[in-house]
């Protein structure tokens, strides 16, 4: 058992409020995300009996959206902005800068643990580009001196 | 000048609680609609108003409406579309953030239009304070009778369901929203059956933008006529633009439909970055064809942008100085629908990858002549062809920049690198 009880209650609540309980199948994917901090066969499995769908139907759905990776990442996931508002304000250099500083590559994890850098499609934040959105939240109007701090931030929260 | 309408009180920090949001009005229209309008009246209210969607296609909300079949047993759905996630748009954000109560409010007012019990609150799943406060604002709004059984002694029930997105572009088309709604993989649907005849569950169902919603309870409360006295002949009321791009003060602006884009750019947003000449501007989301600089006098309505060879589309100006390789920029775009394209259809699935990887080779300084026409080629094959439009937004920046700038592309083929290298780099401070 991998999903905690909580965890599954909170899936069996959910189902409740569709007419369809496999539209609960995202919802459910978001508490194991939550909760783990990725996918694995295992949750898709423990997901489907509580819901009562089929294995399949769970892994096919979170394989076609990006939210719900089976690989494991930093504690800090970084997802830099790579679209168009972005672009043009300067968000590739944003990558670099922040695969250099941290000394890893794209999708990779820091040797401790605690950063993945990847890159990411619009995000919604088009006005305020630069952005990075790091676990849940969005960090807008990135500048050098900007990103120091939050790495320095993140590094002393451990 | 802004008019703001929907964006009146986003500024106030506290807009999205409830006691600040009914002090400001909210849920009076609500309370009306309740106590004195009947379903068929507000969906002739919205059809008088020429409302029409701020989703991207800009379809007449009340002839939408108006396709929901009257006599059925089936229950009848509303989706709220907060999937944003067209390039250069985050104008949804602002309201969802802002004044999260007019779009639940909106909903509620939808819902009751086209007699609907049960409405569900799509919001992309990257966009995390939206979520908590719409998900607050919803039950807050329960907590003060708004939602629920017999709400206000009407004898009209509502709930209303939030549902997180799992990261697609696709899932902003309405069909494929609806696809994952049900817990699939977000596939666009071939239309007919429309949505409004058979949609979620195989039930009618409407699917309307947040903004789209957003303007409801101000049409309610101020009158059809009073709206449609906003904005032009055809495109009535406001619109909240996102200037993005090289502008001096990007933001959301909320203008009346008809505003000038060369006050939006060279106004409101403060002009082009640095002074620097301006290149191209895509007008509507970056599904939507380049204008050049000559189109600067162009009205931001429907109409006019039609006029000027390109599409209001999600109201998403992205502003690009002289001192960027147009052919970079289509590459970018590329790589997103690419990376969007659902794989349902062939022509965008295979399409879309063969013009990203063409793209990159041209920019990375290893393109042939003859891939300028094979680019076209390719569009052309995409455009028309899938089920639903991310095939054709795929197509569109490729044919108009190739279009419009087609000397670059023979330019950076030639040389094997840029005309015009940006030079923007992370700014420090």
């Amino acid at each position: 058992m991998i999903l905690s009880d909580s965890a599954k209650l909170q899936i069996s609540q959910t189902a409740t409020r569709y007419p369809k309980v496999r539209s609960a199948i995202l919802p459910a994917l978001h508490v194991a995300y939550e909760e783990h901090g990725y996918l694995s066969d295992q949750m898709y499995e423990e997901i489907a009996q509580v819901l009562g769908v089929k294995f399949i139907e769970v892994a096919e759905a979170a394989s076609f959206y990006t939210m719900f990776p089976k690989a494991k990442r930093g504690k800090y996931l970084i997802q830099v902005c790579r679209n168009i508002s972005c672009a043009l304000l300067g968000s590739h250099h944003l990558t670099t800068y922040l695969l250099d500083k941290l000394n890893v590559g794209l999708g990779e994890i820091t040797a401790d643990g605690l950063f993945t850098v990847v890159e990411a499609e619009c995000l919604g934040s088009c006005t305020t580009a630069p952005m990075m959105q790091v676990n849940a939240h969005y960090y807008e109007n990135l500048t050098v001196e900007k990103v120091d701090r939050l790495i320095e931030e993140f590094r002393s929260q451990k | 000048m802004e008019t703001k309408l929907l964006s009146q009180f986003v500024g106030d920090p506290q807009q999205h609680s409830i006691e600040r949001a009914i002090e400001h009005g909210a849920y009076q229209a609500w309370q009306k609609v309740l106590k004195e309008i009947a379903p068929a009246d507000l969906i002739q209210i919205v059809k008088d108003s020429g409302l029409r969607g701020r989703g991207g296609a800009g379809f007449p909300t009340g002839m939408k409406w108006g396709f929901v079949p009257k006599e059925t047993l089936k229950p009848k759905y509303l989706c709220c579309n907060a999937d944003e996630s067209e390039p250069g748009t985050c104008k949804d954000r602002v309201l969802l953030e802002g004044d999260p109560h007019a779009v639940v409010e909106g909903m509620m007012i939808a819902s009751y239009a086209i007699d609907c019990h049960t409405a569900f609150f799509y919001i992309r799943g990257e966009y995390d304070v939206g979520q908590v406060r719409m998900s607050k604002a919803i039950d807050d709004a329960y907590a003060k009778g708004f939602l629920g059984k017999n709400i206000l002694g009407s004898g009209y029930d509502l709930d209303i369901v939030v549902h997180r997105g799992g990261g697609a572009y696709i899932c902003g088309e309405e069909t494929a929203l609806l696809s994952s709604l049900e817990g699939d993989k977000g596939l666009a649907r071939l239309k007919p059956p429309f949505p409004a005849v058979e949609g979620l569950y195989n039930c009618p169902t409407i699917i309307n933008n947040v903004e789209t919603l957003a303007n409801l309870p101000h049409i309610v409360m101020k009158g059809a006529q009073w709206f449609a006295g906003l904005g032009t002949e055809k495109s009535k009321g406001t619109r909240i633009f996102s200037v993005s791009g090289h502008v001096k003060n990007p933001g959301n602006y909320e203008l009346e439909l008809g505003y000038s884009l060369r006050d939006l750019v060279y106004g409101l947003a403060g002009g082009i970055l640095d002074d620097k000449p301006l290149k191209a501007i895509i007008p509507g989301g970056s599904s939507t064809p380049l204008l050049l600089p000559d189109k600067i006098d162009t009205k931001l309505d429907f109409e006019s942008v039609a006029a000027a060879g390109s599409m209001l589309g999600s109201g998403a100006v992205i502003v690009i100085h002289e001192e960027t390789c147009i052919v970079w920029v289509a590459e970018i775009l590329a790589h997103f629908y690419m990376h969007e394209s659902c794989g349902k259809c062939t022509p965008c699935r295979q399409g879309t990858g063969w013009m990203y990887e063409i793209l990159r080779r041209i920019e990375a300084g290893h393109g042939k002549m003859e891939d300028i026409d094979t680019l076209l080629d390719i569009a052309d094959n995409i455009e028309g062809n899938t089920i639903c439009p991310l095939g054709d937004a795929a197509a569109v920046p490729v044919i108009s920049t190739v279009k419009l700038f087609r000397d670059e592309y023979v330019y950076h083929i030639e040389h094997g690198k840029c005309k015009v290298r940006s030079q923007f780099r992370l700014r420090v401070k």
